[in-house]
């Protein structure tokens, strides 16, 4: 087993949001539920959002009415149901889409009323994706997976090779930098694919089942990386089936028919 | 990081890589080859044609065909002192005339200087194209009574051989070659302008009303004739001054014998005529307009381009052309059209295939300019990969044609209907043998050459810039409809 370095990421400013009295935040947790420091900023705030999609003649409404409000350095972890909305809520806070109404902050910028120019920065810029596949492109290696996150930041070749090389040894895959991914178990695949998403040095990582695919051993090893990045102050949202990954999340949202409530004991 | 991921994505998907590159360079190979061998027949046609009507020959003016009926063979008669009786009787006869070219319209003299009126006519030069034609044999002496003479066999001639004789025994020949009349003060325009004088010296201003003569140094070697030798021309002893050879080594100058002009006209008795007049105009722009006015002023006469003296030329090179232009070209682009359909085809599935790459792509900061340059560049590698081994594929197949050197016979149309035919043989003589050694003038073997031009290299780099620019679009635009939210959840 590939000892897992420990954390050394560069932490960004947060900033903070102003909120008004009147404002829905039911859905607002008040302090850590788990392991950590408690967040004292909130870097996410949806309003009322909803989501609808038109398939054929019917209309599916993914999200309904969802306020919800996350804190920077935040460790939450979104479950419920298949159909439940949870893909579309992890898409709509990952800049990916709009919601069909209401509003989606992050750190000051509306998500619901940017281009699609200023969404594909704050994604390059703020936020930092892990998937269930990993997601990793077959025909490169483990640092020119890594490397393509920083493509679109324009940085000098020599920043990059050291970010690349730091990324990569944060996620303890120092000594597999020139493997393509179909010569890394599973669980260095999704090392490299968190090594990806970090290498930009995001405010947020957005992680889809990220211990789907992973057995125990695995899962294990790749939420002690997660929690390392948490704890550094990268605010961690995971959607995940795993109640083994959710029990050790700040706080636990359940989506269910595109309403979502906070789970947390 | 561009050309990284580029490079690895052609290695990484090398069937596909091959597949279109191979399908760019099996097209751009094709219109390479076909397009040379198009330069190269055109060469040939060129080369035919200067042979034949000279270098610098924009336009011609011949006379309209004569209505079927007119002209007909040429008659020879023999008086009772035509031919020397030897002692043991027999006959020898032999007559040489020079006619007009049968089937030929013949255009008066001052056609030339119509022609040379006209705006936009830098020279002009009038030919009179004949045919010597010598009939010669021995007939022996009249049997006195039914016996067979030796060397012959009595009895009723043949059926379709003519009627009467009534002996045989006889053999006679006919004998002859193209002559053509030049104005030798005007030889820059017209048949003589693309000849080397290979012995001797061609015709001068001082010939004119001379009995002189020029002779195609092939006829020449054929007839065993040299420079200072006398031909019999019409009945009258010429002196070859000259032996002209073609520019080019595959082919024959326009005729067999060249004379001065008066002297042709006054020999064959067809008084002040010419067949055809050589016009050169002032600036190839110029052509359409001066063969329109030529049309308007001589309205009897037929007025051909360089493009009407083309299709003149018949023989295996007209089908090589013919087969190029239609079959060739055809081939091309339908193989250029496949090849592009399954660059395109194969990009766009390229794509889809690849969805998840490219949502994971766009989910992470790239831009959609950033995906579609990824997917365009790629397309582009592959066409220009299709294009290198399309230019060394195209390269291949012209060298081997050149090496194989293919060779086609030409035959302009203008020069093979020297053929007279032995009209006034009349009678019947049993055993008679009629010779007919009438020179093939005009009909040339010529080795097909497939030229490499600038165009040829540009039309293939353009091609495969044009496939993989085609593909890149088609791929791109496919690409950048891909909604990164969609892509991933399509991809689950």
């Amino acid at each position: 087993m590939t000892e897992i370095a420990p954390p050394a990421l560069t932490k960004k400013p947060l900033t903070s949001f102003t909120t008004t009295g009147d404002e829905d935040m039911t859905m607002i947790d008040t302090g850590p539920a788990g392991v950590g420091d408690a967040p004292t900023a909130a870097l996410y705030r949806l309003t009322d959002v909803t989501r609808t999609y038109r398939q054929k003649q019917r209309v599916i409404k993914a999200l309904t009415g969802v306020g919800l409000e996350i804190g920077a350095g935040e460790f939450v972890t979104i479950q419920g149901p298949t159909g439940g909305g949870k893909s579309t809520l992890l898409q709509l806070l990952g800049a990916l889409d709009r919601p069909s109404s209401g509003s989606v902050m992050l750190a000051g910028t509306d998500l619901a009323n940017a281009s699609d120019a200023e969404l594909g920065r704050v994604r390059a810029r703020e936020i930092g994706f892990v998937f269930q596949g990993f997601n990793l492109i077959p025909t490169l290696t483990a640092a020119e997976n890594v490397d393509m996150a920083l493509e679109p930041l324009g940085l000098p070749k020599a920043e990059r090779a050291t970010r690349v090389a730091e990324a990569l040894a944060h996620v303890g895959l120092a000594d597999r930098t020139d493997h393509k991914p179909t010569e890394l178990s599973g669980g260095q695949q999704q090392r490299v694919a968190i090594a990806r998403a970090i290498v930009k040095r995001p405010r947020v990582l957005l992680a889809d089942e990220p211990t789907g695919n992973l057995d125990e051993s695995m899962r294990d090893e790749i939420l002690a990386v997660l929690e390392g990045l948490c704890a550094e102050g990268l605010t961690l949202i995971v959607v995940t089936h795993d109640s083994a990954v959710a029990r050790r999340a700040h706080r636990r949202l359940r989506l269910d028919k595109g309403t979502v409530r906070d789970i947390t004991r | 990081m561009y050309g990284t991921y580029l490079r690895r994505e052609l290695v990484g998907r090398k069937k596909q890589t091959i597949i279109v590159a191979a399908g760019l360079a099996i097209a751009i190979a094709l219109v390479m080859i076909v397009n040379s061998l198009a330069a190269g027949v055109r060469d040939a046609q060129a080369q035919a044609l200067e042979s034949v009507y000279g270098v610098g020959t924009d336009l011609t003016v011949t006379g309209a065909m004569p209505e079927p009926g007119e002209g007909g063979g040429q008659r020879f008669d023999f008086g009772e002192e035509g031919g020397a009786t030897g002692e043991d009787g027999t006959t020898e006869l032999s007559q040489s005339q020079l006619v007009s070219e049968p089937m030929r319209a013949t255009l008066d003299a001052s056609t030339l200087d119509t022609v040379t009126a006209v705006d936009g006519v830098s020279a002009a030069s009038a030919t009179l194209s004949l045919t010597n034609m010598t009939f010669s044999g021995e007939l022996p002496a009249a049997p006195d009574d039914t016996t067979t003479t030796e060397g012959g066999t009595q009895g009723t001639p043949p059926q379709g051989e003519g009627g009467g004789g009534g002996f045989g025994g006889g053999s006679f020949g006919v004998d002859s070659f193209t002559v053509l009349g030049i104005d030798p003060t005007s030889t820059a325009v017209g048949p003589l302008s693309a000849v080397e004088i290979s012995d001797g010296r061609a015709l001068e201003s001082s010939d004119e009303g001379g009995n002189v003569a020029v002779l195609d140094a092939t006829y020449a070697a054929t007839a065993e004739v040299v420079v200072g030798d006398t031909i019999d021309i019409g009945g009258e002893d010429f002196e070859v001054v000259g032996l002209v050879a073609s520019t080019s080594d595959e082919a024959d100058t326009a005729s067999n014998v060249y004379i001065p002009l008066d002297v042709a006209q006054t020999l064959s008795g067809v008084g002040a005529v010419v067949s055809t007049v050589y016009v050169q105009a002032e600036s190839s722009d110029a052509i359409a307009a001066v063969q329109a006015d030529l049309e308007e002023a001589l309205p009897d006469t037929t007025v051909s381009s360089q493009a009407d003296l083309a299709s003149t030329v018949s023989g295996s090179l007209s089908s090589a052309s013919s087969l190029i232009t239609n079959l060739g070209t055809w081939l091309s682009v339908i193989v250029l059209a496949v090849a592009l359909v399954l660059a395109v085809l194969f990009t766009i599935s390229g794509v889809s295939r690849r969805t998840r790459e490219f949502g994971t792509l766009k989910a992470i900061g790239w831009s959609n300019g950033r995906v579609v340059g990824q997917v365009a560049g790629e397309s582009a590698v592959q066409g220009l990969l299709g294009g290198v081994v399309g230019l060394v594929l195209g390269f291949a197949g012209i060298v081997a044609i050149n090496l194989i050197s293919p060779t086609i016979s030409t035959a302009a149309a203008a020069e093979t209907s020297t053929q007279g035919g032995p009209g006034g043989a009349g009678g019947g003589p049993g055993d008679g043998a009629f010779g007919n050694a009438v020179m093939q003038q005009g009909s040339t073997d010529i080795v097909l050459q497939a030229p490499v031009t600038l165009w040829v290299i540009v039309a293939a780099v353009g091609i495969a810039v044009l496939g993989g620019l085609v593909a890149g679009a088609f791929g791109g635009w496919r690409a950048a409809r891909l909604s990164p939210a969609e892509a991933l959840r399509s991809v689950g």
